[in-house]
């Protein structure tokens, strides 16, 4: 168990750092990075002296071994927008995106595995026909046009809910349903066809002829197995919402989170501040991975943490 | 003479390889079999109406997409109170005909799909096949690679690219590219490492074959119906990506028209013009699921076992129904 979590965090720490070069590279090699920050006048001058003050007039190895200190210490330098420390800023931020990401993945299992179980009991009946339909919704529908759909409806024509911004628990409605939908149809559609496989195989068969009760035997035996595919979607649909779907949902009802934050960074040039969010989001991801990895051996007891 | 002529037919098929007429038949057989599953037909229809569209944009646009007069500025469409024959779907807030722009982003759409299936299944493909095939170091080397990044996802990493080099519909098609190959890798690996084994890859290596023919030859052909299924998923993926990029403002740039960024702009009007984000979305959302449905159906209809699966299951239904 030990060794395993280590290996697991090992590999994680790869891909943190994987990431980090890749920013590195793309922000130091690709773009040059005093274009970006200092405006298109300035004069030769301000840039070398700016670029003297920032460190950039190094050779590229010189500065990678810099960030790569500067990492270990967690020290992303200082924003130039907001002139605070990069991580003061998005360890303030973080909590608000988990206030949304939390919820709507409570809120997709609750949904889901309910509706995929359902369906999975009569194949072609009406709850079916609605995990299929909700699962092709999943597939289909632009994120960002769903959020704006909501808008539209629940806020522009019913004025029952605000429509941006943050703060109290309504705001928080239309962002965690949008998030959370798309969602639902894609896992309700995994508990389905794995619980479909496991009601046919002979255990299920067996333990209803020992006369163990219907419920006990879909709810317990078979679901339990039908599970592990389910928590593999769940884990990987975690992290697509905290790296991904909320930078764009984020952005839909200006909610004050990380993903916000990541797109005023690109849109006032703050390279420092977009290193350090993807920084912690790739810490994050990794949170969730190792967390993933060690629930499997809680569910399914057959699997081996080597 | 009569010998003469066979010889000519037969020279004529030897050179086409007999293909053309297989193709040609395996072609009509999938056809028959779409009319019998409607909603891959569904599929289908929305796929080639796409291709048709954005061909034929100048012609079926009844207005320039990018020229708009502002006295026509945010008309709604033709049905609605205050909307006129003129512009079917409305206008947005500089007067450009939304049907026309949304025509026209059909090939923004079709040309950063395709091109990123391209580009990320030829790579993707070859390093399956390498890693596949050699094994060893290069199968753990590219797999690790392919391991760390598919643990993160990519739109995070394409923001911070697209957000240093300009975006454009090449960039926006190079970060895709880049963070869709793994997914091609995997899966041509793994079919690689099963067919390895099989006899006849063995006799092609036993009777000289070189590894390139015996990868081209022999394994590369068990790809296709997988490899198929995959590219056409993906497409789908790749549609929403790109509309996503394009409405956070990091795709394609105006004045080119592309559904995301119609839905962008038109985000500004929500409260005064619902049209301006509804009609772009729901041709986003009706092009993926026309692939997506496709994409089922060919999963189950270039498939050997699940088409045996189908067959099976036919039979014994027609069995039972028999019997009632």
């Amino acid at each position: 168990m030990g060794r395993f979590a280590a290996r697991r965090i090992a590999q994680g720490l790869l891909v943190v750092l994987g990431v980090t070069i890749v920013v590195f590279v793309v922000t130091r090699l690709v773009g040059d990075p005093v274009d970006v920050l200092l405006p298109l006048e300035a004069t030769a001058e301000q840039r070398a002296e700016f670029e003297h003050r920032l460190g950039f007039d190094r050779p590229i190895p010189v500065q990678f071994v810099d960030y790569l200190e500067d990492l270990a210490r967690l020290d992303f330098g200082e924003s130039f927008w907001q002139h605070r420390p990069v991580m003061e800023i998005v360890l303030e931020h973080l909590p608000r995106t988990f206030t949304l990401v939390i919820p709507a993945m409570l809120l997709m299992v609750v949904l889901a595995v309910p509706l995929g179980v359902l369906a999975a009991l009569r194949p072609g009946g009406f709850l079916d026909r609605v995990t299929v339909v909700l699962s092709l919704i999943g597939l289909s529908i632009p994120q960002f046009w769903l959020g704006l759909l909501l808008i539209l409806v629940f806020a522009v024509e019913l004025k029952l809910l605000p429509p941006l911004g943050g703060g109290s628990p309504k705001h928080m409605v239309l962002p965690v349903l949008t998030l959370a939908l798309p969602a639902v149809g894609r896992l309700a559609m995994i508990v389905r066809s794995s619980m479909i496989e496991e009601l046919n195989q002979q255990y299920v068969k067996m333990a209803l002829a020992k006369g163990i009760p219907y419920a006990r035997v879909v709810g317990v035996h078979a679901l339990r197995n039908a599970a592990i595919p389910a928590l593999t979607l769940s884990g990987w649909e975690f992290i697509r919402a905290l790296a991904g779907y909320s930078v764009i949902v984020e952005f839909v009802f200006q909610w004050p989170g990380v993903g916000f934050l990541a797109m005023q960074s690109i849109e006032r040039q703050d390279l420092f501040l977009l290193q350090g969010i993807v920084f912690v989001v790739a810490v994050m991801v990794v949170v969730v991975n190792v967390i993933v990895d060690i629930l499997y051996k809680a569910i399914d007891p057959r699997i081996k943490l080597a | 003479m009569r010998t003469q002529e066979r010889v000519r037919a037969r020279r004529r098929r030897e050179l086409l390889g007999g293909r053309p007429y297989e193709m040609l038949r395996a072609l009509r057989s999938a056809l028959d079999e779409l009319w019998g599953d409607k909603v891959g037909l569904f599929g289908l229809l929305v796929v080639v109406g796409l291709v048709l569209v954005a061909v034929l944009a100048p012609v079926l646009a009844p207005h320039d997409p990018t020229a708009g007069a502002l006295g026509d500025r945010l008309r709604p469409p033709a049905w609605a109170e205050g909307g006129s024959a003129r512009f079917l779907l409305g206008t947005d807030e500089q007067g450009r005909d939304i049907l026309s722009r949304i025509i026209y982003g059909t090939r923004v759409t079709l040309l950063v799909g395709g091109s990123v299936v391209l580009l990320a299944g030829t790579f993707g493909t070859l390093a399956g096949l390498v890693a596949g095939y050699k094994g060893g170091r290069w199968d753990s080397v590219i797999m690790r690679i392919v391991d760390t990044q598919v643990a993160f996802p990519g739109l995070l990493l394409a923001l911070v690219i697209l957000a240093v080099v300009q975006p454009s519909v090449t960039s926006v098609i190079a970060v895709l590219a880049l963070n869709g190959w793994m997914v091609y890798a995997r899966m041509t690996r793994g079919v690689v490492l099963s067919v390895k084994e099989m006899p006849y890859v063995d006799a092609a290596e036993i009777v000289g074959c070189r590894p390139r023919r015996v990868v081209l030859r022999h394994i590369l052909p068990n790809l296709a119906s997988p490899l198929l299924t995959l590219a056409v998923l993906e497409f789908a993926r790749i549609i929403l990506a790109e509309a996503a990029l394009s409405f956070l403002g990091l795709g394609i740039q105006p004045p080119q028209a592309s559904w995301g960024l119609m839905v962008s702009q038109g985000k500004n009007y929500l409260f005064s013009a619902w049209w301006l984000v509804t009609f772009p979305g729901l041709a986003i959302a009706l092009t993926v699921l026309g692939v997506n449905l496709l994409a089922s159906w060919l999963r189950v209809a270039a498939d050997p076992q699940e088409r045996e699966k189908r067959f099976a299951a036919a039979t014994s239904q027609r069995a039972t129904q028999g019997t009632v």
